[in-house]
């Protein structure tokens, strides 16, 4: 049980953190421009969000698959499909919840508008110093917010996980797809500790993030 | 005017509905004034001075070149001070990170000193405060402050008294005065309200409809105006008057 709850935390943890890292280019592209066109981007980027999970879990699933194109590079270093490996998990997650990790981010970049960064151009701090040292910090709120709804979701996630990881005992096997197990071969008491967690995690994450809001709405900070 | 001792530019260009076309000349050194009324370009100048806006045209700062037909230095790469109409302080800083943020990129040649210009814009108490409680007037004080620490040799205040009430104006008016005395580099004063730039003002640039369409010395109404008027067309004299009788000047008995 406690195998199964730490490659939770691990798949949802390295999410977090290659989506906060990933988002952050984009978001900040999304933030900038100003042409009409780059709604296409974004919605792309929001897809996970309507689609159902089994839709691209069956995308994914063929993606990562030895026959896919995608794949073919890989080969060569001896890997031939991502299915029902932690890394084709990881993967899955990521593009899963994507949208969760732009779209605050994006947020924040675009309420501090242009002025921040041209005060900072002023005062001699050049692109990427000025990204680093006054648009990243001025949208903290917006990355902490990115990183509770990235490893909320990712805990919460079921579909995908199914789709492509298989729910394997130590490898992809996480909360949500054992819950499933646990109910299908009649374990209701052990099913009952798990979703139990699993609801008073969820509370403790919105429970936390409207905190911040609140906090954000009286002091700015 | 040319040369070492002089600022001087030209900026041609459309920006959206608007065009600029902006040849100006000023000594390097005392405040110079631009006036003119609302939608003439001042903050657009401004901006292209800084090189925050690009347009096609020519900069040379004391000698320096910052821009020409080949060569556009970004922003970060001029050693410009920028006082915003709205003080525009970094709120994740405290008023000691604002200040020290431009002074530790301004590389080794430092000649403002931080004590000084804390002590001449009367910062020290502010020092340690979150900029989110100052007040306008401080909030002003602490964005000059910044600009200055930065190391210019050029700043550029764009109505930096036009956000404040008539307390806080009257609260920086001194500090501006006692800047003015105590500064080696040109300032160019941005602003539409004759009055308040007229006791600083050792020389006044007017712009109208996009032009810089006189420049002079000293106080308006006197001085060199007829000289600069000489090489004008009758078009750019007609918008300079429109633009003079928009920001506020009267025509004078007797005048030539």
């Amino acid at each position: 049980m406690s195998e199964v709850v730490w490659t939770t935390i691990r798949l949802a943890g390295l999410t977090t953190v290659l989506l906060l890292a990933l988002a952050t280019p984009l978001a900040w592209w999304l933030a900038r421009n100003k042409s009409w066109w780059k709604e296409i981007i974004a919605a792309i980027t929001a897809l996970p969000i309507v689609l159902p999970p089994t839709v691209l879990g069956f995308y994914l699933l063929i993606a990562l698959a030895p026959q896919s194109p995608l794949m073919a590079p890989f080969h060569a270093l001896g890997i031939r499909t991502l299915n029902f490996t932690f890394t084709g998990l990881v993967i899955g997650s990521v593009i899963y919840s994507l949208p969760f990790a732009v779209q605050p981010i994006r947020n924040a970049f675009e309420a501090m508008g242009p002025r921040p960064m041209e005060v900072a151009a002023t005062l001699r701090a050049g692109p990427l110093d000025a990204f680093l040292t006054v648009a990243v910090p001025m949208a903290r709120k917006g990355y902490l917010a990115a990183a509770v709804l990235v490893f909320a979701h990712t805990v919460g996630e079921f579909g995908v996980v199914l789709m492509i990881g298989g729910a394997i005992p130590g490898k992809t096997q996480v909360v949500s797809t054992r819950i499933y197990q646990l109910v299908e071969s009649m374990q209701f008491g052990q099913a009952h500790k798990l979703a139990a967690g699993l609801l008073a995690f969820a509370f403790a994450v919105l429970l936390a993030l409207f905190l911040i809001e609140r906090r954000t709405a009286r002091t700015g900070l | 005017m040319s040369g070492a001792a002089t600022v001087e530019g030209r900026f041609a260009g459309p920006l959206g509905a608007f065009s600029l076309d902006a040849g100006f000349s000023f000594p390097a050194k005392g405040l110079t004034a631009l006036i003119g009324p609302s939608g003439s370009g001042k903050t657009t100048l401004l901006r292209c001075i800084a090189g925050l806006i690009r347009l096609p045209g020519a900069l040379r700062v004391s000698g320096e070149v910052w821009q020409d037909a080949a060569a556009f230095l970004p922003p970060h790469r001029r050693a410009v001070g920028m006082v915003f109409q709205e003080a525009s302080l970094l709120p994740h800083l405290t008023v000691a990170g604002n200040l020290a943020y431009g002074m530790k990129r301004a590389g080794t040649a430092q000649t403002i000193a931080r004590d000084e210009v804390v002590e001449m814009l009367g910062l020290g108490p502010l020092l340690s405060r979150s900029t989110a409680n100052l007040s306008g007037g401080e909030r002003q004080r602490v964005a000059i402050g910044r600009a200055l620490l930065s190391q210019p040799r050029l700043l550029l205040m764009d109505e930096p008294l036009a956000g404040l009430d008539a307390a806080s104006k009257a609260e920086i008016a001194p500090y501006l005065e006692r800047l003015h005395r105590a500064l080696s580099i040109p300032v160019l004063y941005v602003s539409h309200d004759l009055a308040e730039v007229t006791r600083l003002a050792d020389h006044v640039l007017v712009m109208g409809e996009g032009r810089v369409v006189e420049m002079r010395k000293g106080e308006p109404g006197q001085g060199e105006a007829d000289a600069s008027l000489a090489h004008l067309s009758a078009e750019d004299i007609r918008s300079l008057a429109r633009a003079a009788l928009k920001a506020g000047l009267k025509p004078q008995a007797g005048g030539s």
